[in-house]
């Protein structure tokens, strides 16, 4: 493997990881700087690397320059005469100074950072940019195309971002326990976001979904892994991302196009991840908690399961639930699909009735589908209506997927044996 | 948005008693419940209230003790939803499972101080 091949995975794994121990150690108040240090450590990689072979251990190498880089940095501004020494009045000679990328030091300081780039000043959107610029090291046009926005939104909401935390004395620094406690649910919302915008992504690039719903991952992976952090919901929430991505390689095809959950060939889900996702639901069944993490991380289990005669019954109770701790649209239409699976579609369709919901594709593609079998006619008036209102490419082409199917004669068995409608 | 106190009235004694009879019941009002936040209309979800209880009244204060049993419509649980009219929580109210054993929802708005 060349370096034209390894820095970028490289990039991607270690350069949150420079960030994140660099801003913690010498108590940076600017990100910018530990990110240019990261940057620049990087580029010497490239640079080197190319010359002279990439070395054995390469993020050790990495580690290395980073550390004189950040030291270099030090010496040569008054920020080490002004604040880093008073921190360091303990410690006479500053260059000996414990500052090694171990393992605990990289999860501490990742843990601070996630907890610093979801500061509530922020907004969500902004919050989301922040996670993905500092500790994912993505790139302006790497968030752009994740997100799906402009070069130039991203990059003000991340500069609006940095002035708000700045305002707020920003500080990486190891967290009180009552810090963590305040903000872990805007830190385990932010986390659910990154991953829904992974599996939910309108980008049509399996590559850019993937990307993040692992580095969603991983990140609830240093709040599980630290003893702060390792409560019952960030389980809750880490099973639920295993759950959802064990189908990450069946929801698409080759040509990315998504689809259905009862088209998906099963073979393809991921086992491994399956196991992982029912490991972390037993961890997050300790204690009597039950968050909104929890309950979908119970729907997703019972998606993994197909033996079950109660399997729909389950997933309707547990939408029953989730739809009075948190309303969501979306939640109100998967709610209304189970209930059909439960109740049969004419009962399904008096309940989606009752929602007002009239704008939303997602509704009318819904109901389109509960008619499908009942009344051809308005099945077919739904559908269209769903693919107008629809601004998804993807989805697009799967709704015209069901009105080619409605258009010929009616299928010999019309009540299709689905078993999710957005999942 | 106004909000609608639904109060839940029956006799406890026509309550469901078979083990089978209860989970249909604690079905119902699940889907009923969950049927409102869909509609992003719940507001509180409430409570059941016990069957034990008081009633205090003027004078020298007679406590009575559960007189409940006696009576055929006790107050059995509430529910705070949300609504534009006192039409439509009525409407909402009609679903209510209660009306499978002989019980009575009474919706009133709530008057906020």
């Amino acid at each position: 493997m060349g370096p034209q091949e390894l820095t970028p995975h490289l990039f991607r794994t270690e350069y949150s990881k420079i960030v994140a121990v660099l801003c913690r150690t010498f108590h940076f108040r600017h990100i910018e700087i530990a990110a240019d240090i990261a940057s620049e450590t990087f580029l010497k990689a490239s640079e080197y690397w190319a010359q002279k072979g990439v070395p054995e251990n390469p993020a050790a190498w990495l580690y290395t320059v980073a550390r004189n880089k950040a030291k270099d940095y030090l010496k040569h501004t008054a920020i080490f005469e002004t604040e880093i020494r008073k921190g360091l009045m303990h410690d006479e000679s500053w260059t000996e100074l414990d500052f090694d990328f171990n393992h605990q030091t990289i999860s501490d300081s990742q843990l601070a950072m996630i907890f610093a780039a979801c500061n509530p000043v922020n907004s969500s959107e902004a919050q989301l940019c922040l996670t993905l610029q500092i500790l994912c090291g993505f790139s302006l046009v790497e968030i752009s195309n994740a997100l799906l926005a402009k070069q130039e939104t991203i990059k003000k909401r991340l500069q609006r971002a940095r002035e708000n935390l700045r305002n707020e004395n920003f500080q990486i620094k190891s967290l009180s326990e009552d810090e963590i406690k305040t903000r872990f649910e805007v830190v385990l919302r932010a986390l659910y976001l990154l991953f829904n915008e992974g599996y939910f992504s309108k980008s049509n690039s399996l590559l850019i979904r993937k990307d993040l719903c692992l580095e969603a991952i991983r990140l609830a992976l240093v709040l599980t892994g630290n003893e702060l952090t390792d409560t019952p919901e960030a389980n809750a929430l880490l099973a639920l991302m295993c759950f959802q991505s064990s189908r990450l390689e069946a929801r698409t095809d080759e040509s990315g196009a998504a689809v259905l959950f009862d088209e998906q060939d099963r073979s393809l889900w991921d086992q491994a991840l399956i196991q992982k996702g029912n490991h972390y639901l037993i961890q997050a069944s300790k204690g009597t908690e039950l968050s909104k993490y929890h309950l979908e991380a119970a729907i997703a289990y019972w998606h993994t399961t197909t033996a079950d005669p109660k399997k729909w019954q389950h997933i309707l109770n547990l939408y029953n639930e989730l739809i009075v701790v948190e309303y969501s649209p979306v939640t109100a239409l998967n709610r209304v699909f189970a209930y059909a699976k439960v109740y049969g579609n004419d009962n399904g369709i008096r309940e989606a009735e009752k929602l007002n919901l009239k704008e939303s594709g997602y509704f009318h593609g819904l109901l389109g589908y509960l008619y499908t079998g009942l009344d051809s006619n308005k099945a077919l008036e739904h559908y269209r209506k769903a693919i107008l209102l629809t601004k998804s490419e993807a989805e697009r082409k799967v709704l015209e997927k069901q009105v080619f199917r409605l258009i010929p004669i009616p299928e010999k068995d019309s009540r299709h044996d689905g078993d999710s409608f957005t999942l | 948005m106004k909000e609608f106190l639904l109060v839940f009235k029956a006799d406890y004694n026509a309550m469901p008693k078979t083990p089978e009879e209860m989970q249909a019941n604690t079905q119902n009002w699940m889907n009923w419940i969950g049927g409102i936040a869909a509609q992003n209309k719940l507001s509180d979800r409430g409570n059941r209230l016990d069957r034990a209880g008081t009633v205090v009244k003027k004078g020298d204060g007679i406590i009575s003790d559960g007189p409940y049993t006696e009576i055929k419509e006790s107050i059995m649980g509430y529910t705070l939803i949300k609504s534009d009219s006192l039409d439509e929580a009525t409407e909402i109210a009609k679903g209510c499972p209660i009306f499978n054993f002989g019980g009575e929802v009474e919706v009133r708005e709530i008057n906020v101080m």
